[in-house]
């Protein structure tokens, strides 16, 4: 379980979170929605420990992400994360992209990490390509094996950074595709993302943000059929 | 035709400068590069503001003549009763020249990784070591080369320059032999002649990595 209580944060003079309460139930799917600068992608990366908060706390399974005595590097096996951009090690192939931090961080033999890397690739549909460069690949492939190198680390949650705003239009497909199938098998996510029909296709609650605050939040029949927000309202309307 | 009084036994002294040559300019070479690995790290750690002290002593030796820094360094070895054979004063004067430069290569590389790319790194868990191990250190050394393989070069030809401490190099070596024998234009082209094969190789090395590493 993921409980954000009351967390704010600024970048100097900008606040960027004002108060944010959110609680995120193990196997359940929150995506979250808004416009530019509305704090979204920085709550994520402060929920991985990324980023410091200046108030409020966010506890993962009971470890208080930001207490001086929490280790940030075995927390992160525990929470993916994946960017906007997808930050491939351009000096590995994709299978060694997948199989570095199982090995380094979790200790595993090369036999071991491969065979998840392997595996995970397989799931996301790159079992063909494992000997290639990453920058040998569209931006959706590479954008696939950001997912599976976080997979491989065996995550208990995912997080999403707008992981399809950097792609061609015709890519933004696969990955939305990707994340379908990972919610499907149970995967706790929570997803900043601008694509409405996924968010209200795969989400069991759909949280908008505006300047900084959670100004809605309900499941996606909710917010999007009777939005009781009214800059939810223009957002959506200015969406749609 | 062509008549030379250079004998083998004169090329064999050359040969002994050219050794000479190869020494100072691995000992420098090495230990610059350590160094300047260390400071290129530590500047990039501490930013510009705290390594201040550090990036003015470095633009001190990147700045004042090599031939300056020898004849002073030897001064100083001399004042400071440090009884320094002239091999090492050359080689702690040379090292601390490379250095400065390396450190300014060191952090061009760093600075070359996106910091997006080690974002996601530690985002895997991984610790800051590990990702200046297995994501930084690979990705900044493909930038870096270039640089290195002329700072290498750069060296190994000013390293002429301990001469004036008294070291018989190729450069020396082959000075005697022009005043001994007078015949400049030779001996001049036969030791322009090793430093070139002593270069070359370094130069294909070079080469050779980087067409290796574009594949990626």
């Amino acid at each position: 379980m993921i409980e954000i209580q009351n967390v704010r944060k600024s970048f100097g003079s900008l606040e960027v979170l004002k108060g944010i309460d959110l609680t995120v139930e193990k196997g359940e799917v929150v995506t979250v929605i808004g416009g530019s600068g509305s704090g979204k992608s920085t709550l994520l990366t402060c929920i991985n420990g990324l980023e410091p908060i200046d108030a409020g706390r966010i506890m993962v399974d009971g470890t208080e992400v930001h207490a001086k005595t929490t280790d940030l590097n075995k927390l992160r096996r525990k929470v993916g994360i994946v960017f906007q951009q997808w930050n491939a090690f351009p000096h590995l192939t994709v299978l060694e992209n997948i199989m570095l931090a199982p090995r380094k961080v979790l200790g595993l033999s090369k036999e071991k990490a491969e065979e998840i890397a392997v595996k995970q690739l397989t799931h996301v549909g790159l079992g063909e390509k494992l000997s290639v460069y990453p920058t040998r690949m569209s931006g959706g492939q590479q954008q696939r094996m950001a997912i599976a190198r976080a997979l491989a680390m065996s995550p208990e949650y995912m997080l999403f950074d707008e992981v399809t705003s950097a792609l061609d239009p015709q890519l933004v497909g696969e990955v939305l595709d990707t994340l379908r199938m990972l919610a499907s098998e149970g995967m706790t996510m929570i997803c900043v993302t601008h694509e409405m029909k996924f968010a209200r296709e795969v989400s069991d609650r759909v949280a908008f943000f505006h300047k900084g605050v959670m100004a809605e939040i309900a499941p996606p029949e909710a917010l999007f059929g009777t939005p009781k927000d009214p800059e939810l309202q223009k957002f959506l309307a200015a969406t749609h | 035709m062509f008549n030379t009084a250079l004998t083998i036994s004169d090329l064999g002294f050359l040969a002994q400068g050219a050794l000479m040559t190869l020494a100072v300019t691995a000992v420098s070479v090495a230990a610059g590069t350590v160094l300047g690995v260390i400071f290129g790290v530590v500047r990039n750690q501490l930013g510009a503001y705290w390594s201040a002290p550090l990036t003015f002593l470095l633009d001190v030796f990147r700045s004042v003549p090599l031939l300056i820094q020898l004849v002073l360094g030897n001064a100083f070895q001399s004042i400071a009763k440090l009884g320094w054979p002239p091999f090492t004063t050359s080689c702690v004067v040379l090292s601390l020249y490379t250095a400065a430069y390396c450190t300014e290569i060191v952090r061009g590389g760093i600075a070359s990784v996106p910091p997006t790319t080690r974002r996601a790194a530690r985002s895997l868990g991984m610790t800051w070591w590990q990702d200046m191990r297995y994501i930084v250190a690979p990705l900044a050394t493909r930038v870096s080369l270039p640089s290195w393989i002329g700072l290498t070069l750069g060296v190994m030809k000013d390293s002429a320059l301990v001469l004036w401490l008294g070291l018989i190099e190729l450069l020396r070596a082959s000075q005697v032999l022009v005043t001994r024998l007078q015949e400049p234009l030779l001996i001049l082209m036969i030791c322009g002649a090793i430093y070139f094969l002593i270069s070359f190789p370094i130069a294909r090395l070079g080469g050779y990595l980087e067409k290796r590493w574009s594949n990626d």
